[in-house]
């Protein structure tokens, strides 16, 4: 496929989604709309993982300060349920961004199997506080919100929630893209292939890995006020460290460095855990399995089944090469 | 606070650090040999535990149920690394997912086999009373899990630094090309590190699981402390994990009593730090 058929493909398959979700009952648009907001997460992993070559295993600490942000200040401070609602938007990108850039200057000069140990220990913090702090989160039992916002549009329907979530994601996705697609991205690539090459260059890899840690921050935090009003309630289980294995599987699932691969594979993973597990019993097997055999099998994701197949056809040996590197150096 | 607080504190928490010491010395032993950080190290523990539980109800012995529940486990991480590790390369984002994948599937299976209710393990009554000493009531079976981590990290201590096995075993935490150029079998190593790490593990299940019950999600409630131990001691180093177990059980242990609000922050903020000023931990060997 090129680029401009794929583009075409991305955004017919994003319009069906957003004519047909609605029409999916009650219990369908709400599994769509987190959906949705762990696309966001995703994204927002992709850009470390997948681009600059960083495996976050703390992704979800943005999720949650996010969606602890946005309770705290509806509940205490009553703040965030009108048109205030914007703000606090805002507000979840910046304390996002900036828990990144806290944790980024611990992080960031550590690389490979580091990486994920320093990034594991920080989600386990905000997890931690979240878990024991009672008299700000709640402690154990989490916070429940009194409600979705209302400024002409009533959010406290779950379509026009959906349409807000959609839009929200839209924007994610599109911003990612030219962010990706812009010299500062290409760059992020270049330091995913081989950094010592770039810092020959003369680039500041520091910096610019630090400054795609920050955006990734802000994305989650995005995801976490979203995450937040679709559930109605946070918890210290939405940011558990099976909360960010799980934004790594997805991203890995979908196809890491394509962006739309961590959104098919929030869908993936919504779909097991939260409508599987209504069907079955036994589908943490079946979440497991897809791990497993992913891993094993498919470790350029979904997003490679087209190059793979037609490497397939055109026989071994063809000069084509899969361009997704799983495996930063 | 009197000082007879302080004692009974101190002694909880190197008490619970025993029990950490039985769970982080295998994961520092598999990240030392293997680099691999090994997310199912939870769920090995949480298997222990309730294979100790089914032998226990059927052979009502719980002395039998160590070594069992210990073998068993063992074999199963051995089984996971020939088949599954060990052909998937070094990339460490892939063998922390599939490692992942195990450990959700150990996680399914173990409430099919057990069901979803709290349980004990109840050790012999012999082991469960109580010492006075000095005025202190001091419960035997934490003075036994002390004593038994003491006997297994000595056990250790011998096998790494006194056989042949244990020599290579460091040499391929310290270099492992060169060990495999001077002859070092690196990846017979690498199974029965991997196996020696989940019998750890399952034997803390066993020992833990009368003390803190055996439920589901206790492995991946373990999983994360379990790092902090192997964090803070250092990665492939015994000692270190030693070390870093009795720091990790005070300060859980005082973080729990005197600042409840942030104790697992206190926690987790050192082991981020201490990774990001030195990777290879406290004790780590280079």
């Amino acid at each position: 496929m090129t680029t401009n058929t794929k583009a075409v493909a991305v955004i017919g398959v994003v319009l069906v989604i957003g004519l047909i979700a609605p029409h999916t009952g009650s219990f369908g648009v709400l599994l769509i709309t987190r959906a949705l907001v762990l696309a966001i997460l995703a994204m927002s992993l992709d850009i470390l993982l997948g681009f600059t070559g960083l495996p976050s295993l703390g992704q979800a600490a943005y999720l949650g300060i996010g969606a602890y942000l946005t309770a705290i200040l509806a509940t205490k401070y009553n703040f965030g349920l009108g048109s205030s609602f914007w703000l606090v938007i805002i507000s979840g990108c910046a304390i996002g961004a900036a828990t990144a850039a806290v944790f980024g200057l611990l992080a960031i000069r550590a690389t490979g199997v580091y990486f994920l140990m320093i990034t594991l220990a920080l989600g386990q913090c905000v997890w931690g506080l979240a878990y024991r702090w009672n008299s700000v989160t709640g402690g154990d039992n989490g916070i429940n919100l009194p409600g979705r916002p209302e400024f002409g549009i009533r959010l406290a329907d779950d379509v026009t929630y959906f349409y807000v979530v959609f839009c929200f994601f839209v924007a994610s996705l599109a911003m990612l893209h030219v962010l990706v697609r812009s010299p500062f991205g290409r760059s992020l690539e270049g330091i995913r292939e081989r950094e010592i090459r770039m810092r020959i260059l003369g680039y500041n890899t520091w910096l610019h890995k630090y400054i795609a840690f920050i955006i990734a921050g802000a994305f989650g935090g995005l995801a976490g006020v979203l995450w937040a009003h679709a559930n109605g309630h946070v918890s210290p289980e939405d940011l558990v460290l099976t909360t960010s294995v799980d934004a790594l599987l997805m991203v890995v699932l979908g196809g890491s460095g394509t962006l739309v691969g961590g959104a098919i594979g929030a869908a993936v993973v919504v779909f097991l855990r939260e409508y599987l597990s209504t069907l079955v019993p036994w589908w943490q097997y079946a979440l497991g399995g897809v791990y497993i055999l992913i891993i094993l099998y498919l470790p350029g994701g979904v997003m490679s089944i087209p190059v793979r197949i037609r490497q397939w056809r055109t026989g071994p040996g063809s000069p084509m090469r899969k361009n997704v590197a799983l495996a930063p150096h | 606070m009197d000082t007879r607080f302080w004692l009974i504190q101190i002694f909880n928490g190197i008490s619970y650090g025993a029990l950490l010491f039985l769970v982080g010395s295998g994961l520092s032993l598999i990240f030392g040999v293997m680099r691999i950080i090994n997310l199912s190290h939870g769920a090995f523990f949480l298997l222990g535990g309730y294979v100790a539980l089914s032998v226990i109800w059927t052979s009502g012995s719980w002395v039998l149920a160590i070594p069992v529940a210990a073998l068993a486990v063992a074999v199963l991480g051995l089984v996971m690394e020939r088949i599954f590790l060990r052909p998937l390369g070094s990339d460490p984002l892939r063998q922390v997912l599939l490692t992942v994948g195990f450990a959700f599937v150990f996680q399914q299976a173990a409430l099919d086999i057990w069901g979803g209710d709290n349980l004990d393990i109840i050790p012999p009554s012999s082991l469960t009373q109580s010492f006075v000493i000095g005025g202190l009531y001091l419960p035997g079976y934490r003075v036994f899990m002390i004593g038994i981590a003491a006997v297994i990290g000595i056990t250790l201590w011998l096998l790494m630094e006194k056989t042949r096995m244990g020599a290579a075993i460091r040499a391929t935490v310290d270099d492992a090309p060169m060990a495999r150029g001077v002859g070092i079998d690196t990846s017979r190593i690498s199974m029965f590190i991997f196996a020696l790490g989940a019998l750890l593990a399952a034997l803390g299940g066993v020992i833990g699981g009368a003390f803190l019950g055996i439920y589901p999600g206790l492995d991946f409630q373990m999983l994360p402390i379990a790092f902090a131990v192997v964090i803070i001691g250092g990665m492939g180093s015994l000692g270190g994990a030693a070390i870093g177990a009795i720091l990790v059980g005070l300060a859980d242990n005082f973080g729990k009593a005197l600042f409840p609000e942030i104790s697992y922050f206190t926690l987790y903020a050192p082991m981020a730090l201490i990774l990001a000023a030195r990777p290879t931990g406290l004790f780590g060997r280079e």
